[in-house]
């Protein structure tokens, strides 16, 4: 292909863009010419060898790794919920252990069995409105205490009404 | 190879001490020698085949091949890694720079916070305090610190420091203070609810339910760097009768 066409030049068979068509022997020459090229432009220091050894001692300036230093935010006794959750997220290694003391120690911020009860005494309320029927949802609140027996559950007591036919 | 290393373990050494880590001459024939690395913390410095100590104090050991210098200094050094609690004095630009108890002040950036971007600052003043960590402490180059991570979250750092109180303490009562089962924190956990940030500059901050309960707390810490353990737990039985 070369001998018959028109000689391309040397730099620009280098460019990139030429390479994908360039065969085997041609590439093979490019590069043994750019090595040469390299290697005459190439000096170096006439030195010994500095012969690298193996550095077998490492150098640690931090005292953490050393000592397994642990986090630095600490709460006790449940003062900041969130800095206890991170102390548990911080310091893995202890985790386990923290997991046994925290179901003994009651935190702080809990909720208290009193606070629980208030809350779900309105609870228990709505909860009944949603599911009484609409006929006892309208009857006043004074005659349906009567009703309620220990369960809470109301007692249906009066039986159906019926169309009462007019007299006379 | 390090056995004249670890015969010292626990023993007071000086600056100026040195151990040869050369390998021994006898190289036994049977198994192949592999080389050990040993990796020498603060205290103890490289030259060359040798390992000096630059720190007076104890030598300390942990497995398998660590070794460093329990001293118990008051100026604190950076290092890297290292959470540090520190003081904001100077806002100035894109940096902050805080005061963190070393030979120069270190800078802080102020996208260096979680969720801080160029538009969104972080709310900083002068004056606040910030638990964060070095990500460069050289001995010739400004100190560098950050507030997050390695993946951008703050996990605990940035500012900090609402009606708490902040104190100095020795390094190394602010060391035993983060040592795994610390016995001066398993005191201080019976007391009463409080919080504590604890830097490795030699900087605490207390935080309880009172002003006077806070005091007690400073108090205890800052005397129990020189107490031996039974009497900071006659002193700690003492505060939690409410005798002091």
């Amino acid at each position: 292909m070369a001998s018959d066409s028109v000689k391309l030049s040397k730099n620009l068979l280098r460019m990139k863009f030429m390479q994908r068509g360039l065969d085997a022997e041609t590439k093979k020459q490019l590069e043994e010419d750019e090595k040469r090229i390299i290697s005459d432009e190439h000096w170096y220091l006439d030195l010994p060898e500095l012969k690298a050894k193996e550095n077998l001692i490492v150098e640690e300036k931090s005292f953490g790794p050393c000592e397994e230093l642990r986090y630095g935010r600490f709460s006790f006794k449940g003062f900041n919920p969130e800095v206890e959750k991170l102390m548990l997220l911080m310091n893995p290694r202890d985790e386990t252990e923290t997991r046994d003391e925290e179901d003994l120690s009651r935190m702080q911020t809990d909720v208290t069995d009193e606070e629980m009860a208030l809350r779900y005494e309105s609870l228990v309320e709505s909860m009944k409105k949603k599911f009484a029927k609409k006929r006892e949802r309208a009857a006043p609140k004074d005659d349906k205490e009567e009703e309620e027996d220990v369960n809470h559950n109301a007692v249906e007591t009066t039986t159906k009404r019926k169309f009462l036919k007019p007299q006379d | 190879m390090f056995s004249g290393l670890k015969d010292k373990v626990g023993e007071v050494l000086l600056p100026g001490d040195e151990f040869s880590l050369e390998t021994e001459d006898t190289i036994s024939l049977t198994e192949r020698v592999k080389p050990e690395k040993v990796v020498c913390g603060p205290g103890l410095r490289r030259s060359g085949d040798r390992l000096l100590v630059c720190k007076s104090g104890v030598l300390r050991h942990k497995q398998p091949n660590m070794f460093w210098m329990d001293s118990q200094q008051r100026r604190y050094v950076p290092a890297k890694g290292e959470t540090v609690i520190g003081i904001v004095t100077v806002k100035s630009g894109d940096v902050f720079k805080v005061d963190f108890g070393g030979s120069e002040q270190a800078s802080l950036s102020y996208l260096a916070f979680e969720g801080a971007t160029k538009r969104n600052r972080p709310n900083v003043q002068v004056g606040d305090l910030v638990f964060s960590q070095f990500v460069v402490a050289n001995r010739d180059m400004e100190p560098e610190l950050v507030c997050v991570d390695s993946s951008g979250r703050a996990n605990g750092m940035g500012v900090f420091g609402a009606g708490g109180l902040l104190f100095t303490v020795s390094l190394g009562l602010a060391r035993r203070l983060l040592s795994p089962h610390s016995e001066v924190l398993s005191d201080l956990q019976t007391l009463f609810p409080c919080e504590l940030v604890v830097g490795m500059n030699g900087r605490l901050w207390v935080r309880s339910s009172s002003v006077q309960q806070t005091l007690v707390i400073t108090n205890l810490l800052q005397s129990c760097d020189t107490m031996t353990a039974p009497q900071r737990q006659e002193l700690f039985r003492r505060a939690a009768q409410g005798a002091l």
